[in-house]
């Protein structure tokens, strides 16, 4: 804990100091119960409201919270609204297709059209779908897996514990995106037009950092006292993982995983980019921009919009990531 | 020394043994061979059944595995369906453009990547370090390929528009008439040496400012060094090991191709030709290349590994509690 606060302060400490102050000797129950000081921290102190609390102090995070949370919403309601007011993103109008093509933003369509007379805004906004799809889901698989063997590997050591590190090892040793490459060009295309390849692909390729540092957690929280005591009362290895482990280990997953949705989406966007993502016709980011490359000399924005998105949604869930990182308090390598 | 090397050397052969082997359970048994190279049209069983005898496929797996890892440590890498060349002698083609510019993007990420850190920790919270913090988490969140595309737009067109076409680069391929070789690897170099610049900056300023920390620092300027000494003598030369191994690894990953940026400036490196050999369906190239790489890659590692023990001394008998 890096609060070192002295009790000669106690009254007139800045709220954010007794706020961390409080944070610091939370569990021991010698809070002074002083109305004001709890009314902003809520009546329950858990580890979440915590850290929710602390979240909203950071004003790079909320930013990136409320600009996922546009993005996201944006996207789940788009049938309700994009094709309405924007056109298709996907349909062509060959009758009109000509002349509605490489067109500069005009309040008709926000962002222009592309070589086929689609608005780029409703690509985009229905692109935001796989993406953030795929990076949510990608690390989810990631996460399950890396829990799992981390948990394994943490909590029983020895045999086992070397052994899932080896494969882990390997893993490592693959440069990602050939890795990825690889897997999706096995992979037919006729099967690519639902995301599930691409998110299982990226997913089952992250798993070995969430492993690696849900091992480490486990490693340090298996030796607090608490843990021989439940053992002692008789508790099983099952109860002793659930109860008394994984929710004092899990603060560096959460961190992780969700500075991980960032990566992944960018995997998500390179592999589009190679033709190797989710197929024709559903748009993607990193496929507009590979069918934008050739009209760039022409129309540059065909290249521009879907780029913007793609780094302001990754900037968002890295900062968030960071926010959320020092709002639990985790400390964490590089 | 020695024992370090020894050892390191053995952890390397499961390691390459596992990555062969999952590459070979992709390629030959997951991804049957035959099949890929027919592509979607129908196979006559009769065909596909002598196909599988004349290239071995019948034989249980570990067999073929062995015969697969004996192909590799022979260098026979197949036959690309599209043009019948070998793809060793594909790979010894496209491998010179690939470490060239690996050379030249790691020139960029010395110069600028430690030079940024180095004035970013120096001048903590100034108005340079705020820009190099931003300009790292922006360039950190961007695709590769989008940057390359970029500067492509901004130093390629629009500035050829600007001065009338008296001066802009070139954006794509490696030769031409209109330009001498070096302007060409320009705008891929700095997209490829992107995003690890703005690591080895973080990882510089870091490092510098936990080390400017120190006491021995204090002593420094106690015992009546000037500045300028007990920055390069005693920050700057302490600093730099993490940097120096970030970079090293880097250098692995580098030359081992970068699909995304020779894909977009048409770099006749081997990460071109891998894309290409996607687009054609040319498996034999798509695998042939990718093992290469991959061995490359743990080769790289493994040769920064001992030369982080060469320059730091702790390391050394750290032995097995290291992680």
């Amino acid at each position: 804990m890096d609060t070192q606060h002295n009790p000669e302060h106690k009254t007139h400490v800045p709220e954010h100091a007794e706020e961390r102050m409080v944070d610091a000797v939370a569990s021991a129950e010698v809070i002074p119960h002083h109305e004001q000081s709890h009314h902003d921290v809520g009546p329950q102190r858990t580890l979440g409201g915590d850290a929710w609390y602390r979240l909203r102090k950071n004003k790079l995070a909320l930013v990136s919270l409320v600009w996922i949370a546009v993005v996201a919403f944006a996207a789940l309601t788009a049938d309700l609204w994009v094709p309405q007011n924007f056109g298709s993103p996907t349909a062509i109008d060959s009758v009109k297709a000509m002349e509605d093509a490489l067109q500069p933003p005009s309040l008709e369509h926000p962002m222009g059209t592309d070589d086929l007379g689609r608005d780029i805004f409703a690509r985009v906004i229905y692109g935001a779908r796989v993406s953030l799809a795929v990076g949510v889901l990608a690390v989810g698989v990631s996460a399950l897996i890396g829990l799992l063997l981390g948990a394994f590997s943490g909590f029983y050591g020895g045999f086992l514990d070397a052994g899932i590190m080896r494969v882990a090892d390997i893993f490592l040793a693959f440069p990602y995106i050939l890795f990825a490459i690889l897997l999706l060009a096995i992979i037919p295309p006729s099967w690519k037009t639902t995301i599930w390849p691409v998110v299982f692909t990226i997913g089952f390729l992250g798993w070995t950092s969430i492993a690696r540092v849900f091992r480490s957690s486990i490693l340090s929280v298996k030796e607090n006292d608490y843990v021989d005591a439940g053992r002692a009362l008789g508790a099983s290895d099952g109860r002793l993982m659930l109860r008394h482990i994984t929710p004092n280990a899990v603060a560096p997953i959460v961190v992780y995983a969700t500075m991980s949705i960032g990566g992944a989406i960018l995997t998500e966007a390179a592999l589009s980019f190679l033709g190797l993502g989710v197929q024709p016709p559903t748009p993607t980011w990193g496929r507009m921009i590979e069918e934008g490359r050739s009209f760039i000399t022409t129309q540059p924005l065909l290249v521009i919009w879907p780029g913007i998105a793609i780094l302001t949604t990754v900037l968002a869930f890295t900062l968030l990531g960071d926010g959320v990182r020092d709002a639990l308090d985790v400390k964490m390598k590089d | 020394m020695l024992r370090f090397i020894a050892r390191r050397v053995v952890q390397f052969i499961p390691v390459f043994l596992g990555v062969t082997l999952i590459l070979f359970m992709m390629t030959t048994v997951l991804g049957d061979p035959i099949r890929l190279r027919f592509g979607e049209r129908a196979i006559n069983p009769k065909v596909y059944k002598e196909l599988q005898v004349r290239y071995g496929f019948d034989k249980p797996w570990y067999e073929q595995y062995v015969n697969y890892l004996n192909d590799l440590l022979h260098g026979d890498l197949g036959v690309s369906i599209k043009s019948g060349q070998a793809v060793s002698d594909i790979i010894a083609q496209t491998y010179p453009y690939t470490m060239k510019l690996a050379f030249a993007a790691i020139i960029i990420e010395i110069i600028i990547g430690v030079g940024a850190g180095m004035i970013s920790a120096v001048k903590q919270y100034s108005f340079w370090d705020v820009s190099v913090t931003l300009s790292t988490s922006i360039l950190v969140a961007m695709p590769v390929f989008w940057l390359g595309l970029l500067l492509q737009i901004f130093f390629g067109i629009m500035l050829k528009n600007w001065t009338n076409g008296a001066f802009y680069l070139p954006i794509s391929g490696a030769e031409s008439a209109q330009f001498p070789p070096a302007a060409h690897i320009i705008l891929p170099a700095i997209t490829l040496a992107a995003v690890s610049t703005a690591y080895a900056a973080r990882i510089m300023r870091s490092q510098l400012l936990e080390v400017l920390g120190q006491d021995y620092i204090r002593t420094a300027h106690a015992k009546g060094l000037s500045g300028r000494q007990v920055l390069w003598g005693h920050g700057v030369k302490n600093a730099m090991i993490p940097v120096v191994t970030f970079i090293g690894l880097d250098l692995g990953a580098m030359l081992a191709g970068a699909i995304l940026t020779e894909t977009v400036f048409n770099w006749p490196g081997i990460g071109y030709t891998i894309f290409r050999a996607i687009q054609g369906r040319d498996y034999p190239v798509v695998f042939g290349g990718t093992v290469v790489i991959l061995i490359a890659v743990m080769l790289v590692n493994l040769i920064v590994d001992i030369s982080y023990a060469f320059l730091d001394p702790r390391i050394r008998y750290g032995g097995e509690g290291g992680e």
